[in-house]
């Protein structure tokens, strides 16, 4: 992608200009955070090695899903911020007629169904719009003026709503909620009253019911049980049983790499997707578990850096909400697997099997990187 | 006033108010991740214990793992009962789409009964899904090729072989071997359920019950891990389990043929002993029954036919048979007789063909109704005189009547190593008056020293009896464990077990009863002239119990009567006889008691001369039981050789 000669002009630049910066900067990677992620996608290639029971070709599989989100980080971290902002309302449009396309082809297709098949790659509509709903709000939150009017509010939650029930309906409720969810983080950031919050919050609570109607059957089931695991020791409650049962056993240092009966036996379900946080609990002990809550923490961190030091809102709100949701994904994983949240599907992120939540966050962390990598620094 | 919003963007208050909430989100995410850190803790640190117990039983598992039973043989090494190899079909039920529809399927190829399917009905409702469980056992050379051809229409269907308890010998050796069956709620309560957690049969009856434990050995466990779905995955840990004894039997498995064949198919028990050791060699009770009918399960209508066969084929007359002593218990009388000196050598009664008590107008009749003139005891016991010993017991009285055959064993179960023996009857006055209800009478002492009346004793006390006779008074307990064997260690031989001497003032007192025995064969007046002159010296006393009484013939023995030719079978006498051989070196002692028959005597010849003549005169016989004790073993041999091939041809 660059040439030895652009590099060497960009060291020569680096050499005279006024300010420091590094080769990473050169190529908008944010050197901190990059191996913050290496580190954890090491550690859960490790994990999900033993939690597939060796399988190498889950492992192999792993391994090319890395390399090509990878290489999407890298492709998101060259397009400077004024570029997605540029782009965030028709990025926007795109993701919700997509979603509208799929749940029209479910339908006719009588099922679920996530994906739009593009012949080469699967496409995910929902995964575009992780991206596609903080980039949008962002971009009208630069546009006005902050605090936030009562009707840019009601226009938020349009744009977070419309997509979320679309994709709760496909039915995938672990993506409407992280949707929502990242669409709330950047109104939050955005400076939403603690009123409005209140407000919401009782709201919530007084349309649970309404809530519990439009569900699905089984969304109920999942409700239910994570209430009272017990209820169904061998149907829903099964799962949060043997996830607790793999993370209890696995004690202080856990019982070791490989020897994780809970997982190995199969008594764990999603042992390599959803539930490998319990995998790595039984095998690494809490120690483990906190070495990786502190890694993902890092991530968090450097996150939380960048949007504070962004030099736009649209950036300082985008780079925020990543970050938010980023956290929100992982802490609600732990929370299901630890079972003090209910089940619902939302992967352990960069350790989880699987391709496709990789890729956005990775597509995340790429327009983090951007953010942190196309500062203009002022001259003194 | 109206106030518009200034156009330009307060960038400062911007930045401040996304840090502000930054640091907000920041705080709630550190407290958010504590919390998680505090569930973890109270998992993984405060619980840890729960959990590894519950993760544990999750995964482990202790399997049983069945000992294989010890063998038993007989005195010569001859296999009485083994553990064969058999085919059984075996269904994995989770592993089956449609059971019904497979079990139609299969009966197609291998015949299922009605019973068959039932009992897998039954089985699949106490099993895990994942259990093997028998659909149909023992299935032929045939069914098995049949269905090895089919195996892979039928999943979840396998041939299993397993080792099956099984009995060469087949009916001959049944009343001493008995048998293994299925383990039931009865059994339960005797066993330690842990060790017989792997085991399905156990021993119901005979050697197989009595030495049950030594038999069955330990449990065996196999540590294993499962997984979700119950299969075992891994062992980790195996403790094997420790064989059964094999048992060494004192039984001559061609004397028991021999005897067998001599009874020929009459109703009747035999009891061979070595007098020297109390060493069972026979133990013949017929009409017998296959034993390995029972531990295959047997049929309910099979169990009728047996259970109401007016023959008694599952009564073991050898233990639980209760005949009158009849005249075998003459020569005990006559011991005593010569112990107090009552009846020393010298003494004659004069035996007009009846006696009479002084105190009563009954007269007791002698077996020969013209009497035998004068008599001493040899005479008494040569002729078997019934007169004589009525003189005998009146002037002993029953209390020394009943103690003779107390010292001897009557009355009481010799202690073999077999179950439920039963114990016989010395009557007395006290027994009478507690069993009838009724008083003693002079007459029940007189005809208690003829064997009649209330005494009663089993085939076993009377050749236990004998043996006794035959070592002067030594008693030996009989006994059927010659020894046992831990598999690839050294045998134990079983020490006999001596009981109550009979002691005797004069031991020549032994020798005038033993003579006068040899008499009953050697003299021309003596009662065992069915038995004939064999070519070694044999002390002998015969007998004939009363199965039916004419009222003429009251309290009357008979021994060469010919006027029961028109009654029925079964009301026609026993008759019995005890001896031993040879007489100054005895190595044999029997008591054969042949019901509704008067050919005891030549019965006992049969098997004294098997014996104590290996070659001659029954050559034919010796032949023939050679043959069955030995093609049993070469035919099982061949067996599975045979299924061993088919196997590999099935599987080439």
């Amino acid at each position: 992608m660059f040439s030895v000669n652009t590099i060497k002009y960009r060291l020569k630049r680096r050499e005279v200009g006024t300010q420091y910066r590094t080769i990473w900067q050169c190529i908008h990677i944010d050197l901190p955070l990059l191996l913050s992620i290496l580190l954890l996608m090491g550690l859960g290639l490790f994990i999900l090695y033993s939690a597939s029971n060796r399988d190498m070709f889950v492992v192999e599989q792993q391994v090319m899903h890395i390399g090509l989100a990878l290489l999407v980080m890298f492709f998101f971290a060259q397009i400077p911020p004024t570029t997605y902002q540029r782009w965030a309302p028709w990025i926007y449009l795109a993701g919700v007629s997509l979603l509208l396309a799929v749940l029209i082809m479910g339908h006719i297709g009588k099922g679920a169904q996530r994906w739009l098949n593009l012949g080469v790659i699967r496409l995910q509509p929902s995964e575009v719009m992780k991206l596609a709903i903080p980039m949008i709000l962002a971009w009208h939150y630069h546009k006005i003026h902050l605090p936030l009017t009562a009707k840019s509010i009601i226009l938020s939650a349009f744009i977070i709503f419309v997509p979320a029930i679309l994709t709760a309906k496909q039915p995938d409720l672990g993506t409407a909620i992280l949707l929502v969810v990242a669409g709330g983080t950047t109104v939050l950031l955005a400076g939403l009253s603690w009123w409005i919050i209140s407000a919401l919050a009782g709201m919530t609570a007084l349309t649970a019911p309404l809530i519990w109607y439009v569900m699905h059957d089984y969304q109920r089931q999942r409700v239910l049980t994570f209430l009272n695991p017990e209820r169904d020791p061998l149907g829903a409650g099964y799962h949060i049983i043997q996830s607790k049962i793999a993370i209890g056993s696995g004690g202080l240092f856990g019982k070791g790499w490989l020897n994780g009966t809970q997982s190995h036996l199969h008594f764990l379900p999603e042992h390599s997707t959803d539930f490998i946080f319990a995998a790595c609990g039984e095998e690494f002990g809490f120690i483990g578990s906190l070495i990786l809550i502190a890694v993902l923490m890092t991530v968090v961190i450097r996150g939380l850096y960048i949007t504070i030091n962004a030099q736009d809102t649209f950036s300082r709100l985008l780079a925020g909400s990543l970050t938010l949701t980023f956290f929100v994904s992982f802490f609600v994983n732990m929370g299901m697997v630890t079972g003090i949240l209910p089940v619902v599907g939302i992967p352990l992120p960069l350790i989880s099997y699987g391709g496709s939540s990789m890729v956005t966050l990775m597509a995340s962390f790429g327009i983090l990187m951007s953010i942190q990598t196309h500062r203009k620094l002022l001259t003194t | 006033m109206y106030k518009r919003r200034t156009p330009i963007k307060n960038h400062i208050q911007e930045i401040r108010l996304v840090s502000q909430r930054s640091i907000t989100a920041l705080i709630v995410m550190v407290v958010l991740v504590l919390l998680l850190i505090c569930r973890l803790a109270y998992l993984q640190l405060s619980k840890h214990t729960l959990y590894t117990t519950l993760s544990q039983k999750n995964s482990l598992d202790l399997i049983p793992i069945e000992p294989t039973r010890g063998l038993i043989y007989d005195r010569n090494g001859v296999l009485l009962a083994e553990n064969i190899p058999v085919f059984s079909l075996d269904v994995t039920p989770y592993k089956v789409v449609n059971i019904p529809k497979a079990l139609a399927e299969i009966a197609k190829i291998i015949p299922l009964t009605d019973t068959d399917i039932a009992q897998f009905q039954k089985q699949l409702k106490q099993h895990r899904h994942f259990d093997e469980i028998p659909l149909k056992m023992r299935l032929t050379e045939i069914e098995v090729a049949k269905f090895s051809e089919n195996a892979y229409h039928f999943p979840g269907f396998v041939i299993k072989a397993r080792l099956i308890r099984h009995y060469p010998f087949d009916a001959n050796l049944s009343h001493v071997l008995g048998y293994v069956g299925r383990i039931n709620v009865e059994d339960l309560d005797d066993i330690d359920t842990t060790n017989y957690s792997a085991t399905n049969y156990i021993g119901k009856l005979g050697v197989e019950k009595f030495y049950e434990d030594e038999l069955h050995g330990t449990v065996g466990y196999e540590q294993v891990e499962n997984d979700a779905s119950g299969e075992p995955v891994r062992v980790l840990n195996q403790i094997k389990p420790t064989p059964g004894k094999n048992l060494y039997l004192t039984i001559d498995s061609k004397l028991q043929l021999a005897a067998e064949k001599a009874l020929d198919g009459q109703r009747g028990a035999i009891v061979v002993i070595q007098p020297s050791t109390g060493q069972v060699l026979a133990m013949v009770s017929q009409p017998s029954y296959d034993p390995n009918l029972f531990v295959a399960g047997i049929s309910s209508q099979d169990f009728q036919a047996l259970q109401n066969s007016p023959d008694r084929p599952l009564y073991n007359r050898t233990l639980r048979g209760l005949y009158p002593l009849a005249s075998t218990v003459k020569p005990f009388i006559a011991l005593e007789g010569l112990e107090t000196g009552i009846a020393t050598p010298d003494y004659t009664v004069f035996d007009p063909g009846w006696y009479q008590l002084k105190t009563s107008e009954h007269v007791f009749h002698d077996w020969q109704h013209h009497g035998h003139g004068t008599v001493n005891l040899t005479r008494a016991i040569i002729s078997s005189c019934d007169t004589y010993f009525y003189d005998l017991a009146s002037k002993l009285g029953i209390a020394r009547i009943d103690s003779i055959l107390t010292q001897f064993g009557f009355g009481e179960a010799t202690g073999i190593d077999l179950e439920d023996e039963l114990q016989g009857v010395v009557a007395s006055p006290a027994w009478k008056k507690h069993a009838k209800g009724i008083p003693w009478y002079q007459g029940d002492t007189l005809i208690s020293a003829i064997g009649q009346g209330y005494m009663q004793a089993t085939p076993l006390q009377l050749a236990h009896g004998v043996a006794t006779l035959a070592n002067r008074g030594q008693r030996l307990t009989p006994f059927l464990l010659l020894g046992d064997q831990v598999p690839g260690s050294s045998f134990h031989k079983t020490v006999p077990t001596p009981l109550n001497k009979v002691e005797l003032t004069d031991s020549n007192d032994w020798k005038i009863v033993i003579n006068a025995m040899r008499g009953v064969i050697e003299s021309p007046e003596g009662t065992g002239h069915r038995f004939g002159h064999p070519p070694y010296s044999v002390a002998a006393k015969t007998g004939t119990a009363q199965v039916y009484s004419f009222s003429k013939r009251h309290y009357e023995i008979d021994e060469n009567n010919t006027g029961e030719k028109n009654l029925p079978e079964k009301l026609r006498d026993h008759s019995l006889i005890i001896a031993f051989a040879p007489v100054e070196n005895p190595q044999i002692a029997i008591a054969v008691i042949v019901e509704n028959s008067k050919l005891a005597s030549s019965v006992a010849r049969q098997v004294l001369d098997y014996y104590l003549l290996p070659e001659a005169p029954n050559n034919a016989m010796n032949a023939e039981i050679l043959s069955k004790t030995i093609a049993p073993v070469k035919i099982a041999i061949a067996k599975i050789v045979d299924k061993y091939t088919e196997k590999k041809h099935v599987l080439g």
